[in-house]
Parts: structure tokens; sequence; C-alpha cells
């Protein structure tokens, strides 16, 4: 189980500080699929860095199945089953994807059909991909589908995905909802999935949604998803006048 | 052979002992053991310490290896190579030179390699250099390659340099004649005080002749590089230079790449990047469960591999 109990995250500078996160309190059962949604800058990505340990939350608490994450490095929170898909994923000259993949699932001797069955999960064709460097000669969309593959490949408790869909075509993303609800259908992993994608909050148990640092609603997804849709065509003043003429 | 020796060969040759087919060993600064085959004939040479090696025209996948051994302290050599590679060949030429030096003098090998390819040739080169010994002597190695390439013959060359050599000049120089491939992979990483210093000069002489240099190096610590490749291209060819730097602690890099078109056929084109290596590849390698120290080694192996 996941718990988050009132967690900030304020930057300062010399004028003023900002409350990027403003006290989220969250508590996600196992297996359960959660998506975050919410505008953009709305604090999404700093909550799910915060869980990872990639940004020091300013106050608050992190519980992962009874301990206290909060102080802990990236590291050691990746070993209690903790991992992050990066919304824009780095690239590695040099290394390949077998590589990549083989650090992920923690096995140098990842086999070669092992690699691959992540790869064709993600709607890659493994053996065009498994042998290729992980540079700036493949796409942003390509990277992302890598970087999701390797998530996978680590099997861990809770996985949390930043916008999975960004740059992904069409014919990948049916793939990758396939995918996610495989995961979900297994009922051994938490997802929490960071996403604007109708398909993809159609899967979830659950939706937060988060604006403004703070979660604004909270609930099943068939009670909630009508309301984030409602809300976006009258929380602005063009659509809706648009709309009444 | 004692022990040291073939850690040595092992470091700088992968060898387990003797090699097959035909090879010499040189070591500290004498003879170390030599086999030739019928078709690859090593003599040596009488003008000046160094070897002649004759590799007869048709040869086909046929290796040799010649190896370099320093242990004794104090001991600088300067050596001559010179193969001659016949029409047709396709062998794999693995030389390398390992010093371990326990004293408090320097341990010094330069050697000077020119090969003569003919028409048709394919070579592949191996060239690793490798320290070790905790002496206070430095260990320095200059190796200067000279390489004629005859028609539709082609080079494709392999140094490593990983640690453990305190000063080292490269000089290369490649000439190719009509339709000749020149490849040169080029990898180092000095820590420490070290200094290491590449000039390359690769001339494309004649029509159709093509040449890539891939230069990856890391400097640490307080270590210093220099690199300067240039490529000519004189006729119709084709020319890639791509240099590619980490840089940490207070190293020093300096990269001049170079090209010079001297038809209006030639394309050539260069590339040079220095940087650190970027927080968010050692923060994505820490979520897959690495420390910050394996990710930042998992990450300088990748790009030396």
């Amino acid at each position: 189980m996941l718990k988050i109990k009132d967690l900030v995250f304020q930057v300062s500078d010399e004028d003023r500080t900002l409350g990027i996160l403003q006290g989220i309190t969250l508590t996600i059962p196992d297996n359960k699929f959660v998506v975050i949604t919410g505008p953009n800058g709305g604090g999404k990505t700093t909550l799910a860095k915060a869980i990872m340990g990639i940004v020091q939350p300013t106050g608050g608490q992190i519980l992962w199945n009874g301990t206290d994450v909060t102080g802990m490095s990236v590291t050691e929170r990746a070993r209690l089953g903790i991992s992050y898909g990066f919304q824009q994923p780095p690239r590695f000259k040099g290394l390949r994807v077998r590589d990549l993949l083989a650090l992920a699932s923690g096995r140098e001797d990842l086999t070669h059909d092992e690699g691959c069955q992540y790869l064709t999960k993600v709607g890659l064709c493994a053996n065009d991909y498994i042998e290729r460097e992980v540079d700036a000669s493949l796409s942003g969309g390509e990277v992302k589908r890598i970087e999701i593959a390797t998530i996978l490949a680590r099997k861990s408790g809770l996985m949390i995905f930043d916008e999975p869909e960004a740059g992904i075509d069409l014919w990948s993303f049916a793939k990758l909802t396939e995918t996610f609800r495989a995961i979900h259908d297994a009922r051994n992993a938490t997802l929490v999935v960071i996403s604007h994608q109708e398909r993809i909050i159609d899967l979830a148990d659950e939706i937060v949604m988060v604006s403004g640092g703070k979660i604004t609603k909270q609930g099943p997804k068939d009670e909630i998803f009508p309301q984030i849709l409602a809300n976006t065509i009258a929380g602005c003043s063009y659509m809706s006048e648009g709309a009444a003429q | 052979m004692e022990k040291i020796d073939l850690k040595l060969l092992k470091e700088i040759a992968e060898l387990e002992g003797t090699p097959q087919g035909a090879y010499n060993i040189r070591k500290n600064g004498g003879a170390g053991g030599r086999a030739c085959t019928e078709h690859i004939v090593i003599d040596t040479k009488t003008d000046k310490p160094g070897i002649d090696i004759r590799i007869a025209p048709g040869t086909q996948h046929e290796s040799v290896h010649i190896p370099v051994i320093i242990t004794e302290t104090g001991l600088t050599e300067l050596v001559y190579n010179d193969f001659f590679i016949g029409e047709d060949c396709d062998v794999d030429i693995i030389a390398g030179c390992g010093i371990h030096n326990t004293g408090c003098e320097t341990s010094q090998h330069d050697g000077v390699h020119t090969f003569y390819v003919g028409k048709n040739s394919r070579v592949r080169y191996v060239e690793r250099h490798y320290g070790e010994g905790e002496g206070s002597g430095a260990r320095i190695m200059n190796p200067q390659t000279i390489v004629y390439l005859e028609e539709g013959a082609s080079i494709n060359m392999e140094t490593t340099q990983i640690r453990g050599i305190d000063s080292t000049k490269r000089e290369t120089k490649v000439v190719a004649g009509a339709g000749a491939e020149v490849v040169i992979t080029e990898k180092l990483l000095t820590h420490g005080a070290q200094t290491a210093e590449s000039d390359m000069e690769i001339i494309l002489q004649g029509e159709d002749s093509s040449g890539r240099v891939i230069s990856r190096s890391v400097a640490q610590d307080t270590s210093q590089q220099v690199f300067y490749p240039r490529m000519t291209g004189e006729a119709r060819c084709f020319g890639h230079v791509q240099c590619d730097s980490i840089i940490m602690g207070n190293a020093k890099i300096k990269s001049i790449p170079a090209i010079i078109a001297d038809s209006m056929e030639a394309q050539l084109i260069h590339e040079a990047a220095i940087g650190r290596i970027a927080g968010d590849q050692i923060t994505k390698l820490m979520t897959l469960g690495l420390t910050e120290e394996e990710a930042e080694e998992k990450i300088l192996e990748g790009f030396l591999q």
C-alpha cells in the first residue's frame, strides 16, 4: 500500500516561495490502478518524482508497504519495488536497449527472448530494437516505449508512469493500453499513471485530480470522469460562452 | 612464462598463454617467443630493433599476434614493426603493449608500425594499451601507426587505452588509395594526472575512398587529453570524423577535428562534442536499482564499449 501524508514541496527564490505541492494526502491500496490527471503545471510530475525520491519534499511523509521511504535515496526505493517511467527519458550513447533491459530486470543474463517480450508489449518490433543504442538515432516515441519496457522488466510492486502516451503513435498506443490492462488484471502490481488520455483513464479504478499542487477531486472513475469533462468546458469562459451562443 | 606475463597478455590481447597462428612476443626488449605459418613469416630486422611481418597474397582468415610486455622498471625502447600484406588477404593483427612497473624509474615503449596493405586486402588491427604496478615509475607509450592502403584495400583499426598509462602520444597516418576504406575506432580513458594526445591524419587520396574516425574518450580527475584528427579529401571520397568526450572532475579536453577538401568531389563531415554525464542519466539508472557510483560506471562502460 502507498500512503502519502500531507506532502509539501516548496521552492524559494529571493522574492517569493512557490508551493508546487501543497499538502497532498493520498492512500492507494495494493494492486489498484490509479490515474492522476489535471492541468499542466499542477504538480503531477513533482508528486510522482517525490514518490520515487527524485524530488525531495520539504514536508510530509511517504510510506510504501508500511516503510517510511521519505528520507530514502532513489536507489533504496527502487530496491523496495518502486519504479518510475520518465516523461522525457534520457538517452545513452553506447548503452543498447538490451543493456537497459538487463539492468532493469537486475539480471545480466537476461535472454534475448525475454528482452524481446518486453519490447513487444510496448508495440516495438523486438528484433529491430534489441541491439540498438538508446541514443539520438531513436525518435521520441521510440525512446518513450523503451522506457516503458524497462519499467515492465523491473517487475516492481509499484509502477509509476508519467504520461506514457506522449509521443506514441495510435497503433502502439493500442498495444500499450492492452499491456496496462493485462498488468492490472494480473493483480500483482499497483499502477499509478499520470495521463490525460481517455482510454487510459477508462482503465483506472480510481481517478485523482491534481491542480495547483492540491488534490481537487478523488474517487471512483465512473464518478469523477464525468465531472472532469463537465469542468473542462465550464472552467473556460471562452469555451462556455462559445457553447452558450 | 611467468604469472605476471600471462596477466599482461590477457589484458592486451585476451590471450590465455601462447596464441594460435603466427605470433611474436617481445618481452623486456628481447625475444619472448615466435611462430610463423605457411603464409605469415616474421623476421627480426637487421638494421634496427623490430620485426618484418610478411603476409603472402591470398592469405585468408589468419591472425598475427605481436604483443609487447614490459615488467622491468627503467626499460625504454623504440621498436619498428613493418607489415607487408599481399593482395587479396583477410587477416587480423593483434598488437598491444602491457607495462607492469613496480619500480621508481620510467618504463617506456615507443612503437612505430607501418602497414603496406596490398590490393583488395582486408585488415583488422587491434591495439590495446595496459599499464599496472604499484611503483612510482611512470608508464609511457608513444605509438606511431602509418598505413598505406592500395586500391580496394581496407583497414579497421581499434585502439583502446583504459587507465594505467601515464603519458601517451599517439600518431596515426593513413593514406587511402582508390576505393580503399579506413575505419578507426579510438577509445580512451585517462585518470589521475595522466596525459594523452592523439594526432591523426587521414588522406583520402584515391577516387571513391572513404574514411571514418570514431573517437570516444573519458577524462577523469586532473587528466588532460588532446585530439587532433585531420581528414583530407583529394578526390571523390567520403569522410566522417566523430569525436565524443565525457569530462569529469578537473580534467581538460581539447578536441580539434579538421576536414580539408582538395577536390570539389570530396564530401567530408566532422562532429565533436565534450560534455559531462547528464544528471538524468544517473537518476534513470538509479531508478533501476543502481547506486550513483554503479550508474556512473555503467554509463562510462557503455560509452566506451
